[in-house]
């Protein structure tokens, strides 16, 4: 999931023996997460929908797609599609196929290229930006905790919140437990210059990761908009590529305003990315898949709960058979 | 697309009335394009089945049968219906007869309920009340921290025992302390959770139990998709709350999950929160939520907040003028110079009926650029020109475009938008709301049902 450039060979500690196991029970649990208020939908999909095909089978799977909030116009074109290759043979018209391969279209809808996050630069910069209350903070815990972790790699983390109450005394516990370093401003501190020392710090300690959390804003307040696409071009000053990866995080019970969320951030930011979180509630994340298909911004990370080790890659197959399975 | 829903449905409803007899595929057809309507807005799916059946049953009566416009007569059923079940206008906060009124607040991760517990003691604040706060998430990293600072920041005592305590105690400690010093309100903050988190959930429950509070309110997210149903369902089981507040309704989210949670618990939306900072909250408006869901343009919080920015003065002349149809191009600056001064123009841009109807300017609520457009488009007229726009033909049309680096369509937008407005504004000013039907025709949008005012 994550790109190290030439730190991959040299100072990445070996990937735990582990891992396939790990995955393979990660998504098992984020299937059994995501299936919990999902059995009776998905016992309808099975048994009833694919009994016979007829419009009421395409009716329900759109009804389906629609609970998990992908949204009309996607969920028009993958039914569509589907629709389309039955009737013209390319799909048999049976139940199992069917179902099939509608994981298999629900998946490439949802991958998109650039899928890895770009961490290969020294020091690799990484802004988190977003809505109020959907999950920066603790994702860049998470992430921060990740890399250290299981990559042995320095973290600096930048107190880019100088607004919210709190803000840096939550993102310093984060570091804390990240074994981060956290850089910090007064509160009401111009965001940019926080940015602005965090790197400096980083690229004078020759740290491997910066990471700048950013106030929570709606998409709307185009003033705020303008004050991330400063914190941006601050840190561009330091680091003409900088930063090598911004990301949203996208709260997974968020319904179609999710769409706009992703387009205003990245016309404003260059958004590279997009963490769906908490998506160990029963929200199924589904407009991740409208914001893939419409806007092209790949997912990159889903956040499964509010614990360090809450974090795993996004796998669009995964993900679709989890939406879809029983 | 949503903007454009009373538009399609009188096109697509109007063409057959000039065909003839409204026949059942007609209003099924209607029928589909609503439901996409409120599916985008993300009014819960099921809810939107039953509502859409009611609405076809009401659709296939007389009212709109035999009337003249079917296309306008089913969207003014379709506010209705919806104005209707957002309905429950009379919801109030219950307050305790004797000592604290406690208030339990709770909801998911980052739905806004720390912000919304302040808040909520500075509405208590405004009408002199003396008010406490529990801080009892002591899960959330620094969430103790955020309470104080802006409980201060609220005029409130903040009640805290850091976060080794049990919630529950803290819960009840905190309602003795109230108690003793004789406070009138105690708000409990409590950590965010997932409904499907049963030990939390269980905790929630406790709280309520040991706490007996006179309110629970569930504080939902505007942007909530599909899920709010469950949530809601799930939270009135653990907390049977009474009420709910919206947050984040600043945004452009159109908030269909207040509908849904209405729709399926039964219980109001008590109060809408509005911004980050504490003063943005107030109480609910339903019907308002039923335009908003529908993208039909809140002129009613419009001229609210108008009133509350524009000195009265200056408003009596410009009352004058619409009067006397002097209203001219050069008050329209003034008067979009002085809206700007209002706050984030999106939210008030939405608030404007006809800007749907402006394909030109239907993005514009997204974009301050466009504003500044209009501007030096009018910049670029002669006074003349702005005195009287009906001057602004062929040369002079082209010569205001290249001046203001526009179009030509975007100069004859303007004009034809501003004609509009000033027929509207003229007959608001005359004391009566515009005729519905001309509004209509002419912004492609609604009038407000006039019944559903408090
Ligand atoms: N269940 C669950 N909760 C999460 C997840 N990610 C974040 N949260 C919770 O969501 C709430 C908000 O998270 P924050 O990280 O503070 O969100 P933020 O975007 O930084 O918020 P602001 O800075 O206030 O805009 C907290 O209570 C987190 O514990 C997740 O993946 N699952
Ligand atoms: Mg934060």
């Amino acid at each position: 999931m994550i790109d190290l450039g030439s730190r991959e060979p040299a100072n990445v500690a070996p990937p735990e023996e582990a891992e396939p196991e790990r995955r393979r029970g990660v998504f098992r649990r984020l299937r059994e997460s995501l299936s919990k208020s999902r059995q009776a939908l998905q016992e309808e999909i099975t048994a009833s929908v694919f009994e016979k095909i007829d419009d009421e089978t395409w009716e329900l799977l759109e009804e389906a797609l629609i609970l998990a909030d992908v949204g009309a116009p996607t969920t028009a074109a993958v039914v569509e599609r589907l629709e389309h290759e039955v009737d013209s043979g390319a799909v048999p018209a049976e139940g199992e196929a069917i179902r099939n391969r509608l994981i298999e279209i629900l998946a490439e809808v949802a991958s998109t290229a650039r899928a890895k996050i770009d961490l290969s630069a020294q020091p690799a910069v990484l802004m988190m930006v977003g809505v109020n209350g959907t999950g920066k903070t603790t994702t860049i815990g998470k992430i921060a905790w990740h890399l250290s972790k299981e990559f042995g790699l320095s973290v600096v983390m930048g107190a880019g919140d100088t607004y919210r109450a709190a803000a840096a005394e939550q993102l310093a516990e984060w570091a804390d437990r990240a074994g981060a370093e956290l850089v910090r401003g007064q509160a009401g501190a111009d965001p940019g210059s926080v940015a602005y020392d965090a790197v400096s710090a980083a690229v004078a300690r020759n740290a491997d990761v910066v990471i700048v959390d950013t106030a929570g804003r709606l998409h709307t307040q185009d003033n705020l908009m303008e004050e991330l696409a400063k914190v941006r071009r601050v840190i561009g000053k330091l680091i003409p590529e900088a930063p090598h990866e911004t990301l949203i995080s996208i709260d997974a019970t968020t319904g179609q305003n999710g769409l706009r969320q992703a387009k205003v951030f990245s016309e404003a930011v260059e958004v590279d990315g997009v963490v769906i979180t908490k998506l160990d509630g029963t929200a199924r994340g589904g407009i991740a898949l409208a914001i893939s298909a419409e806007l092209g911004i790949p997912v990159k990370l889903i956040g499964v709960g509010e614990k360090l080790e809450d974090l795993r890659p996004f796998d669009p197959s995964e993900y679709a058979t989890a939406l879809l399975s029983e | 697309m949503f903007d454009q829903l009373s538009d399609r449905l009188q096109s697509t409803l109007s063409d057959v009335r000039s065909r003839g007899k409204l026949g059942e595929s007609d209003i099924d057809s209607a029928m589909r394009d609503i439901r996409l309507a409120l599916l985008e807005a993300d009014v819960n799916f099921k809810v939107v089945k039953a509502f859409t059946k009611t609405l076809k049953e009401r659709c296939l009566g007389a009212e709109v049968m035999d009337s003249l416009d079917p296309g306008q007569q089913v969207v003014k059923i379709v506010n209705e219906e919806l104005a209707d079940l957002m309905g429950g206008t009379g919801a109030e906060l219950a307050m305790a007869s004797s000592g604290p009124t406690v208030i339990l607040m709770a909801g998911l991760q980052g739905s806004g309920k720390t912000t919304a517990c302040a808040k909520l003691a500075q509405y208590f604040k405004k009408q002199r009340k003396d008010v406490a706060l529990a801080a009892c998430d002591v899960y959330r990293p620094a969430a103790v921290d955020q309470l104080v600072t802006m409980g201060q920041r609220a005029g409130a005592h903040v009640y805290e025992k850091g976060t080794d305590t049990d919630p529950v105690d803290i819960a009840t400690w905190a309602l003795d302390r109230a108690r003793e010093e004789r406070r009138d309100v105690l708000v409990i903050d409590t950590a965010g959770r997932l409904h499907i988190d049963q030990d939390l959930m269980k905790e929630l429950s406790r709280i309520r139990d040991k706490t007996k509070p006179h309110d629970v309110l569930l504080v939902v997210d505007a942007m909530t998709g599909q899920d709010a149903v469950g949530v809601a369902e799930s939270f009135a089981e653990a907390a049977e709350f009474d009420g709910v507040v919206m947050t984040k309704l600043d945004g452009d989210a159109r908030g269909g999950a207040a509908l849904s949670v209405k729709a399926v618990t039964g219980k109001p939306i008590m109060f809408a929160s509005t911004g980050e900072k504490i003063e943005d909250f107030d109480r609910f408006h339903p019907d308002r939520m039923a335009q908003r869901i529908l993208g039909m343009g809140d002129v009613l919080s419009l001229i609210e907040k108008a009133e509350s920015q524009v000195d009265e003065k200056s408003a009596e002349e410009l009352e004058e003028k619409l009067k006397k149809d002097q209203f001219t191009l050069e008050d329209f600056l003034t008067q979009m110079k002085q809206v700007r001064k209002m706050g984030p123009l999106s939210g008030i841009l939405g608030m404007l009926p006809g800007m749907g109807a402006m394909k030109e300017l239907r993005n514009a609520n997204i974009d301050e650029r466009q504003l500044d457009r209009t501007e030096a488009i009018i910049l670029s007229m002669t006074p003349a020109e702005r005195a009287d726009p009906h001057l602004i033909k062929g040369r002079r049309r082209k010569r205001i475009a290249d001046g203001s680096g526009t179009r030509v369509q975007e100069v004859r937008a303007l004009v034809k938008q501003f004609d509009q407005m000033r027929v509207m504004m003229r007959s608001m000013a005359n004391g009566k709301m515009p005729d519905p039907q001309k509004l209509m025709r002419m912004s492609g949008q609604v009038p407000k049902p006039k019944v559903r005012r408090r």
